[in-house]
């Protein structure tokens, strides 16, 4: 177990490192992330809808988005001179690698979601401080689960035609119920209610994340046969 | 007789059978009070539902089977099941706002069970989809499969998620803890034509396996 957790570190230190060196999918989720929101400003008529209203979709769809494109990011750099050959020859364990690049998936889904929180709280002034650390659970629980079946899609559509269309295609439907859930929490943590009044959907969410990072972890071996 | 032709014999005897649940529907099952004929519907739109359901499950069953066994028999026929409930999802899709708009007032609504056939004509879509863009066959019977057993495993958490959030879809009538509530001579006519319609899905089956043996298969 010690051993699969420090190959897993490795390969998320590894795709990290060439993130930040390069820092192309990283700048551009930043750059997607302020441009949805500044469009979901525009595309509201605050006399009609107040912010509060509309604010737990403009985050989670955001989020989401810019998830999508984190995603795409993973498994195109291994396609380069068939790195993903030599990671399969290397004595690392299918697992490993999985965890691996859903390490780093995470990580970069966590960095464009606090820029997004913070350019949030700035342009829909919504005092989501208050409650920062249910919603750092909520955002945490909603985001595993759907990054796992990501991770594992994603390791397929890079090496399929139209690869950056199918991963929506098929992706959207896997961000339904964590999606729902989040808006749900999210709505109520907002408008001050506690956390414990959300018990169902956060057992739904818990539920979600266990189900697929386990699923995703038997399947992965599956996607990379050759 | 080839299996092409077996499969067209029962498509074609299931297609007669339709005919026979529909004259037994509009002529010998009592007509619903509050909802009149617009229900005579829901001998097409249930059953429909059942089958693209049953699609759903076997090509979710056949990917994991396929996983274990890599026997190609099983991609194709799960390829040939994904296409028939694809069909069997339209029919079900285009059935269910032709009832609701005269009885809910509306063509759709964010309900449970229509969130999640629509999530399931997605998935096949989706699975589709992917099948058309993957050329090498060994790659793509693996990809495909991956695919099915992470959409069968979703759809009970679609069905939750969107259940805990709002429904207004009538409840289970047949499949429910106490006795099923509606009249016999319903219940019959809507037994008959579950049967019918898993005929039907066998039919197409069949055929579209068939076609796929040719090995060029997408």
């Amino acid at each position: 177990m010690r051993e699969l957790l420090r190959h897993a570190w490795l390969i998320a230190r590894k795709d990290l490192q060439l993130e930040f060196r390069s820092r192309t999918a990283l700048a551009s989720a930043f750059v997607f992330t302020a441009l949805v929101l500044v469009i979901f400003e525009h595309g509201r008529d605050p006399t009609a809808v107040p912010t509060i209203d509309l604010a737990p979709s403009i985050l989670w769809v955001t989020f989401s988005f810019a998830a999508m494109l984190g995603l795409n990011r993973a498994f195109q750099a291994e396609l380069e001179n068939q790195a993903l050959d030599g990671l399969l020859l290397s004595p690392i364990s299918r697992t490993s690698l999985f965890w691996g690049k859903l390490g780093a998936n995470l990580v970069f889904v966590a960095l464009v979601q606090v820029v997004g929180v913070l350019l949030f709280i700035l342009f829909f002034n919504v005092p989501v401080w208050r409650v920062w650390l249910p919603f750092l659970l909520v955002c945490a629980l909603a985001t595993v689960g759907f990054i796992a079946v990501g991770t594992l899609f994603s390791a397929m559509v890079v090496r399929t035609r139209f690869a950056e269309l199918m991963l929506p295609v098929l992706l959207l439907p896997f961000l339904l119920p964590p999606l729902i859930a989040a808006v749900a929490i999210t709505v109520q943590l907002f408008a001050g209610r506690p956390l414990s009044e959300s018990g169902g959907w956060l057992r739904l969410l818990a539920g979600y994340d266990l189900a697929f990072v386990s699923l995703t972890t038997l399947l992965f071996p599956a996607t990379v046969t050759e | 007789m080839t299996l092409a032709q077996r499969g067209r014999w029962i498509t074609i005897g299931a297609l007669m059978l339709l005919a026979g649940i529909y004259v037994r529907a509009l002529r010998f099952t009592p007509v619903e009070l509050t909802q009149g004929p617009a229900q005579k519907i829901f001998y097409l739109h249930v059953p429909a539902a059942w089958s693209a359901m049953l699609s759903m499950g076997l090509v979710g069953l056949a990917s994991i089977l396929f996983l274990i066994m890599k026997d190609a028999r099983l991609d194709r026929f799960a390829a040939a099941s994904a296409e028939v409930g694809t069909v069997f999802c339209c029919v079900m899709l285009t059935t269910g706002p032709l009832w609701a708009r005269p009885i809910w007032g509306t063509w759709w609504t964010w309900d449970a069970r229509l969130t999640l056939t629509l999530m399931l004509f997605f998935l096949f879509i989706g699975y589709q989809v992917l099948r058309g863009a993957v050329t090498d066959p060994r790659l793509r019977a693996n990809y495909a499969a991956v695919v099915g057993i992470c959409g069968l495993i979703l759809l009970p958490f679609i069905h939750l998620s969107v259940y805990l959030f709002r429904t207004l879809h009538p409840m289970p009538i047949v499949l429910k803890p106490s006795a099923p509530s509606l009249p016999p001579e319903m219940l019959v006519t809507l037994l008959l034509s579950f049967g019918v319609f898993t005929l039907l899905y066998v039919g197409f089956v069949m055929q579209r396996y068939a076609l796929g043996e040719g090995g060029s298969d997408a």
